[in-house]
């Protein structure tokens, strides 16, 4: 069966260019970058490359990159990294759970949380964040584009209210590194992670700029790897595919493959929803990141179109990824005003470097299918039918 | 069926539905996976007593694990979907609500008409298969003289699940299959084996899938706890059949028709449950004897083999899943009431459990005890 992934926002497929770059790593290239002797100055030199290459995508300085094993990490790092007891930490209640669950347990540790809300289209209010401040806020932990809906969250804006509060500033550009141009400087902010497996680099390496001259306390505890942020013998591999990958979406932004990318999801978004009736696309109007849309299809349990359309080759998923089925709506779709019905008949669609516009026409060809098949069986379809 | 189709498998990660998933793929058919998560077992774990493990129970991570190990092991797609929210509503609340009132209720039951039967079934549907299959010991055949589907006892009557499955519809048994219908559980062992299952030889599950260890009162209890209700007082006077009070007791869901043990009163002969009165909040309690009974009322009746009751029919009953088929009369007394009347007074009729009314092998219907 041709299977189409439009799972982007989930992870990635490494790109052919970096798992090359990546390869001699695993074998005849194997130094622990620490070492003294040739084979780890070879890795060394490799790992210091990679963090050029991934500063000059995010527009700081290599010093300021720490590597991580990924988003989580990241985002687990920034917080507690910043935050003291008694402190008081600014968020939003449509940040990943790295964000959200790292914040909840920070509240359990005598330090106080604000989650702020977003209007209908997913953004958070600037405004709000201003009003949100205490004397005692360390930390605003706002995201740049979220994972469920591509909304951009007005980073620069609330760059400059952490700025002017002498608050620092953390935000998770996991959804949004390698999709728009990312620049620390532009936004402001103290602390932003990354993620490598959303922008073709394998799974299990990520990194977290942190800006000269702000404390951060590690989470781990060892070597003096990292400038002594972050303890333990680097993944030489992943980090060189990190890199590489992030200058190819430097070049490839540089290009504008971004305004590309929008096209094909424009064109898969138009697609659906001039065959499908009583649907929509959740965050509209908003400024979202190229490669998402998140649709509703009422009627329809989100959970089996997933299912129905993985069986026809098509890869999508509901927008929060778990084995055993969700059983919460999805919280970012339900603090944007959704009903609970709504929110779980949405799907989210997000695209890929290697995604051709063959793809989305197939897509726009499978979906509509598959949702008349869903609501021809659902029962509360054909009541309504019946009774308009 | 027709020759191949499409057929999506309820796998619970037992032996007994892992088994279906083989066999119909071995024949050829397009098999879909299907586990439905309906009860997160770590919900009321540790709490007010409850068991702390909950390992190798129906929607524990345990099962799904050995489910999709064999979805993945004889090449089929596999799906987990999960309908907890359905589940509570209508199993897990009337569950706590019928002991409440003083019946004793059959969760299973419910379950198979709203959840696999229906809510599954449905999902089958919407994602392109046929027909649903599960691992239930029963049959299904088309009569085609009457035009109906028919649900039939399995060949294995030792395993028999024919009682919990009264419920379903023509429409559901139309789109059902039970391929173990004439197998002996040691047969499907064996195929198991033959298959190359690692589970083959995984204990069956016995008891109610959501009150890990059997105690359905400490399941109440914490399961109130978790809504933040608190149980209802439901004590009150212990009686006995001639009306007088010879003690107290601590609720009525402690409580089963039948029962023995735990009354708290001493006297010289055994006494038993004989009736629970949720109104009035009595346990009538009385010897052996008082436990029979010629007749039973049934409401929320299905009829499968017939599409009305018109006159009395001679029947064989069951009144509880361990309970071998009793001679009988039925017939229709009220729009959605039927009257059972045994041909031999039957021992603790209880209230909540379901009558399955049999014509030798064939399931006529049933319904719920008043």
């Amino acid at each position: 069966m041709e299977r189409i992934y439009l799972d982007n926002n989930a992870t990635t497929p490494v790109l052919p260019e970096v798992f090359e770059a990546m390869r001699p790593y695993f074998g005849e290239r194997f130094g622990n970058a620490s070492s003294i002797h040739h084979h780890g100055q070879e890795t060394r030199a490799a790992v210091e490359s990679a963090r050029e290459s991934v500063a000059d995508l995010l527009g700081c300085r290599a010093s300021e990159i720490i590597f991580t094993s990924g988003g989580t990490e990241g985002d687990n790092l920034a917080i507690a990294g910043l935050v003291k007891a008694g402190d008081h930490v600014i968020t939003s209640s449509i940040e990943h759970h790295a964000v959200l669950h790292a914040c909840k347990h920070l509240g359990e540790r005598a330090c106080e949380v604000t989650v702020l809300p977003v209007d209908d289209r997913g953004q958070v209010d600037p405004d709000e964040v201003g009003r949100a401040l205490r004397r005692n806020t360390k930390l605003i932990s706002i995201m740049m584009a979220n994972n469920e809906t591509g909304v951009l969250q007005p980073v620069d804006a609330i760059g400059k209210i952490a700025a002017e509060a002498g608050v620092s500033f953390h935000t998770d550009a996991v959804q949004a590194a390698g999709k728009v141009a990312v620049d620390v400087k532009r936004i402001g902010c103290h602390a932003l992670s990354i993620s490598g497996h959303k922008m073709h680099a394998p799974q299990g390496i990520g990194a977290l700029y942190v800006r000269k001259g702000t404390k951060i306390e590690p989470l781990f505890y060892g070597g003096a790897h990292e400038r002594s942020r972050r303890a333990g013998t680097e993944n030489v591999p992943g980090i060189v595919a990190l890199g590489k990958a992030a200058q190819l979406a430097k070049h490839a932004l540089d290009r504008a493959d971004d305004q590309k990318m929008a096209l094909l999801r424009d064109s898969l978004e138009q697609g659906i929803l001039t065959q499908v009736e009583d649907a929509g696309v959740n965050g509209d109007g908003a400024p979202r990141v190229p490669n998402t849309t998140n649709i509703h299809f009422e009627h329809i349990e989100g959970e089996a179109l997933v299912i129905a359309l993985d069986l026809k080759g098509l890869a999508v998923s509901t927008g929060s990824a778990c084995s055993s089925g969700a059983i919460e709506p999805s919280h970012v779709l339900i603090a944007m005003g959704l009903r609970t019905e709504r929110a779980k008949s949405s799907v989210r669609f997000s695209l890929g470097k290697q995604t051709t516009a063959k793809d989305i026409d197939r897509a726009v060809v499978l979906v509509p299918d598959a949702v008349a098949r869903l609501r021809a069986l659902s029962p509360g379809y054909r009541r309504q039918a019946i009774s308009s | 069926m027709p020759e191949s189709s499409t057929i999506a498998v309820a796998m619970s990660g037992g032996v007994d539905s892992s088994t279906v998933a083989a066999m119909l793929r071995a024949e050829g058919h397009t098999v879909i996976g299907l586990t439905m998560q309906l009860w997160n077992q770590r919900r009321l774990a540790g709490r007010d007593g409850m068991p702390e493990s909950v390992q190798g129970r129906c929607c524990s991570l345990d099962d799904v694990y050995d489910a999709r190990r064999v979805a993945r092991q004889i090449g089929i797609p596999y799906y987990v979907v999960n309908h907890e929210e359905r589940f509570e509503r209508d199993v897990v609340r009337p569950f706590v609500e019928e002991y409440l009132s003083g019946r004793t209720p059959i969760p299973c039951s419910l379950c198979n008409n709203h959840l696999k039967f229906d809510q599954l079934l449905i999902v089958a549907q919407q994602i392109g298969a046929d027909c649903v299959a599960t691992g239930h010991y029963a049959r299904v055949a088309y009569d085609k003289v009457w035009g109906r589907w028919l649900l039939k006892r399995p060949a294995d009557l030792s395993k028999d699940q024919t009682y919990f499955l009264f419920g379903l519809t023509q429409d559901q048994l139309s789109r059902t299959l039970f391929p173990l219908g004439d197998m002996t559980k040691p047969e499907v062992r064996e195929l198991a084996r033959q298959h190359g299952l690692a589970l083959a030889e995984k204990p069956d599950s016995q008891e109610i899938c959501f009150v890990p260890g059997g105690d359905y009162k400490r399941f109440i209890d914490a399961y109130l706890a978790d809504q933040g209700e608190s149980l209802p007082d439901t004590a009150g006077d212990l009686v006995t059949t001639s009306g007088e009070v010879i003690g107290e007791h601590s609720g009525v869901h402690n409580f089963t028709v039948g029962q023995r043990k735990g009354l708290g009163v001493a006297t010289g002969s055994p006494l038993y449950v004989i009736q629970i009165s949720g109104a009035s909040k009595q346990v009538i309690v009385g010897g052996d004897e008082h436990l029979y009974s010629r007749t039973l009322r049934a409401r929320r009746v299905n009829l499968i083999s017939v599409e009305d009751l018109r006159e009395p029919m001679r029947v064989a009953v069951k009144i509880r899943h361990r309970h071998e088929p009793a001679p009988a009369t039925m017939e229709r007394v009220g729009a959605d009431e039927i009257l059972v009347t045994f041909d031999q007074p039957q021992r603790a009729i209880t209230p909540g459990q379901a009558a399955v009314f049999y014509e030798g092998e064939i399931v006529v219907g049933g319904g719920w005890i008043t």
